[in-house]
């Protein structure tokens, strides 16, 4: 059950599998993420699904290497076995004929961002992506994306490659009627996204990562504020309108364990797996 | 039955743990019976011709033959008694409220001394554990009748229909969200009132009966529950109980330091945040520690706040308590381990720091007024009482309701607007064939052994039908 068929390193503690999970690669589309538990004292954490292969059986998932869960589990090697994998969880991305769609991700998130622009791309949309990273040695799913896109941006936070920034994005709005923003990534950057596509009017939906526990509606701690309401974002989101997110409570809401996120790390440090 | 019997109404105390003790542990609070304490309260029942206890019992436990079976020490005979009706003895002697069931109606009640029926119970199933060897033989396995089932969810209502089932020759899948089996009873109630090894070993029990449980499968996601109809099941029983939080809807609740019961039992029990950072969920708990409601989920995350280290954990109640739902039983263990109860107190909004983590919470008096729908008195603001309390964890303990994934994904479901689904209490038919109910989503959030109740007559009724 949920064995490791595929492992790459995609850059600097960002690491690609490809998981044997047949019954969730049939019910999944993009924009679905699956919650993992790697060990049975480990937490339940949330990863974006970025591509489901039905004929294999597989689903892929790229995360980052930030804290003890991500890295536990960047340990895993192919064939090693996940010891719970649940979903597809949460709605998927709304996949429909927009005309122009500007789909941004950042980092690790443009990797789901390709499952959702090439479903985008497939049904005819004119689909103009944007990636962005902290430095250009942190980009992946450059080719993959290009691919599917019919026209393709990268920016950097330094400017080593591509765009310095976001700010360009304007000249993209400015030039393009753009029917639907799209965008996946870090809080940051799916905020300074909404701000820029606000004053233009584009409806701009963002994949938001609050903290969940069960991500099946039964807890709460993914509640997030939408439009003055009250959402839970596994089972209502996660995506939303980025127009509408209270940016402030998520971040607030996000920093929640980080003290106690860097004790679990320094522990993993000192003492390893422990089981 | 025996001649008549002198009636002693000296009920045989429980041994607890000390309160200053186990205020910081998260071990068993009751400590369980000896034989010696188990055979002498056992002689108490006078094996009434009329029986009141098993009128009380949801599923018509046969409480004199197995009580009289402790008394004379035959324990294996005790075990087979009581699991003839009943797979989960070990957790209803710990969480039924015997109180208001058996115990309520066993004739001497009138008296004021019933029999401990639930103590005995628990330690009949303690007994159990202690002695695999002597434990029931596995009867011979039911004929195949080549049917399937699918039940969603692994709580009492689901364990306890599956269990019936297989014992009548069904194939049984259960289908569980979570990764762990049991439910509210792996979730929700705490470790130091419901050991979990002891629910791993029960529900261990119902999958010797030849049931699988498939773990981390969320129906409604990953397959259906038309999708399992389709797929070789011929009958599903729907057990996915009531597990969403409700909230106060006021001003900051979404602060940082603001847990449902749900969030924060979750993560203490089911994830032992206890345990941090040995086991990778953390949980913080500040000082002073605020839960709202007045039920049996207040007292459980009361009492896991105080092990978990705050210095001042408050019950805060709109009602006085009088009207308090929860168990006496519970009530008085919050009271001795140093809970303070804050009765006729409402809060009206939280108050946040600059970086919105929770600080305060701000509260204001009730008065009692007149009877409202329930039956019980309105409490209504005092006006001008309003006032500040301190607070650096915040725990809205209001009830819960079911969950909108099966019913928003399942075609003809009808719906009752607090969300549960229609179902016929006795058979636990609903709106749609071949699909049955049972447990908290039937119900709203109601008792372990009225959702094991529930499972049983769905079991007996999908079986009928079934058989045609
Ligand atoms: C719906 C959803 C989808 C996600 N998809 C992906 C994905 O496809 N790839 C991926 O790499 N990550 C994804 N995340 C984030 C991922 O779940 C977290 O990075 C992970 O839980 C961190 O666990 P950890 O123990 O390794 O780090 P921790 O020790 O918990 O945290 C280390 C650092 O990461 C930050 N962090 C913790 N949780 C989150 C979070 N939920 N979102 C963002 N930052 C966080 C902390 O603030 C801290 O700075 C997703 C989150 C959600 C809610
Ligand atoms: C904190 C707390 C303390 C309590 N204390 C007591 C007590 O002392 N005594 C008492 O009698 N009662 C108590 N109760 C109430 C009691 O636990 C419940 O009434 C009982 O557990 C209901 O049983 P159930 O089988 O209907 O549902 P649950 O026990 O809720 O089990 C439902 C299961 O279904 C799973 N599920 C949900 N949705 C899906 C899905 N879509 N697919 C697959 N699986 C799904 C859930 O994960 C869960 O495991 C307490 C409840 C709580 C929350
Ligand atoms: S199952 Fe519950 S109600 Fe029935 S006899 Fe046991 S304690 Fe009493
Ligand atoms: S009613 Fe009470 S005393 Fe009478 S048989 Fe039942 S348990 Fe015994
Ligand atoms: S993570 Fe628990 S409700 Fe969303």
């Amino acid at each position: 059950m949920n064995k490791i068929l595929v492992k790459k390193e995609l850059a600097a503690k960002i690491k690609l599998f490809d998981i044997h999970a047949p019954e969730i690669a049939a019910k999944t589309k993009p924009g679905h993420f699956v919650v993992l538990r790697i060990s049975e004292r480990g937490e339940r954490f949330p990863l974006t699904i970025a591509g489901a292969d039905t004929s294999e059986g597989t689903i892929r998932l790229v995360f980052n290497e930030v804290g003890k869960s991500t890295r536990e589990l960047g340990c895993f090697s192919e064939g090693d076995e996940i010891l719970d994998v649940v979903g597809p969880l949460g709605n998927p991305c709304e996949i429909d004929s927009f005309g122009n769609v500007l789909c941004i991700g950042g980092g690790v998130f443009a990797a789901p961002l390709h499952f959702v622009a090439s479903a985008l791309h497939r049904i005819g949309n004119n689909v103009i992506t944007v990636i962005g990273a902290r430095i250009s040695d942190l980009l992946i799913f450059e080719d993959e994306l290009e691919s599917v896109s019919d026209e393709f941006h990268i920016s950097t936070d330094d400017g080593s490659k591509g765009h310095k920034g976001l700010t360009f994005v304007k000249e993209i709005l400015d030039q393009n009627s753009i029917g639907r923003a799209i965008a996946m990534g870090p809080v940051a950057m799916l905020k300074a996204v909404s701000e820029i596509t606000k004053p233009y009017g584009i409806k701009t939906m963002v994949t938001l990562t609050p903290l969940m526990v069960d991500a099946t509606g039964m807890c709460g701690c993914c509640r997030v504020s939408v439009g003055g309401e009250t959402k839970f974002a596994c089972v209502d989101g996660p995506e939303f309108d980025g127009h509408q997110v209270d940016w402030e409570l998520l971040t607030s809401r996000m920093r929640t364990y980080l003290t106690d996120e860097r004790t679990a790390s320094l522990f993993y440090e000192r003492l390893g797996r422990g089981d | 039955m025996a001649e008549k019997k002198k009636i002693n109404l000296n009920r045989v105390p429980i041994p607890k743990q000390e309160p200053s003790v186990r205020s910081k542990n998260f071990n068993e609070v009751a400590l369980g019976y000896s034989e010696e304490q188990a055979v002498e309260e056992a002689n108490r029942c006078i094996e009434c011709k009329k029986l009141g206890c098993k009128e009380g019992c949801p599923v018509n436990v046969d409480i004199p033959e197995f009580i009289v079976a402790v008394r004379d020490g035959d324990m294996p005979e005790a075990v087979r008694i009581f699991k003839s009706k009943n797979s989960l003895p070990g957790i209803c002697g710990r969480v039924c409220p015997q109180e208001t069931q058996c115990e309520m109606t066993c004739n001497l009640a009138k008296k004021g001394a019933p029999i401990a029926i639930g103590r005995l119970e628990r330690y009949v199933a303690d007994w159990e554990r202690a002695h695999p060897e002597a434990a029931e033989k596995q009867k011979e396995k039911p004929i195949p009748n080549g049917k399937k089932i699918a039940v969603i969810g692994s709580g009492p209502a689901g364990l306890t229909c599956a269990a019936d089932l297989a014992k009548l020759g069904y194939e049984v899948t259960i289908f569980e969200a979570l990764h762990a089996r049991g439910g509210v009873l792996m979730y929700g109630i705490p470790e130091f009132r419901m050991p979990k090894a002891i629910v791993q070993g029960e529900v261990d029990y119902v999958k010797s009966l030849g049931v699988e449980i498939k773990l981390d499968w969320v129906i409604g996601r990953i397959a259906t529950v038309d999708e399992l109809l389709g797929n070789g099941y011929d009958a599903t029983f729907l057990a996915p109980g009531a597990g969403a939080p409700m909230f106060l809807n006021i001003p900051g609740e979404n602060l940082s330091g603001i847990y449902s019961a749900n969030e924060f039992l979750t993560r203490t029990n089911l994830m032992k945040a206890y345990l941090f950072p040995k086991y990778d969920t953390p949980l913080k708990v500040g000082k002073r520690v605020a839960v709202f409601g007045g039920g049996n989920v207040a007292m459980d995350a009361s009492r896991c706040a105080l092990r978990l280290g705050a210095e001042e954990v408050y019950i805060i109640y709109r009602r006085s308590i009088v009207e308090m739902p929860a168990r006496l039983e519970e009530r008085e263990n919050a009271e001795e381990e140093g809970v303070i109860f804050k009765l006729l107190t409402n809060p009206s909004r939280f108050i946040g720091d600059e970086q919105g983590k929770v600080k305060a919470v701000e509260l204001y008096e009730m008065e009692l007024g007149e009877p409202d729908e329930s039956g019980r008195r309105r409490p209504i603001q005092k006006p001008g009482s309003e006032f500040i309390m301190e607070v650096d964890t915040a725990i809205p303990a209001l009830g819960t309701r079911p969950n909108p994934i099966i019913p928003s994904t399942t075609k003809g479901l009808a719906v009752t607007k607090w969300g549960t689904i229609q179902t016929d209490e006795a058979s636990g038919r609903i709106s749609r064939d071949r699909i049955w109910c049972g447990g908290d989503m039937a119900t709203g959030a109601a008792t372990v052994i009225s959702a094991m109740g529930a499972g049983k007559r769905a079991a007996a009724d999908i079986d009928a039908y079934l058989r045609g």
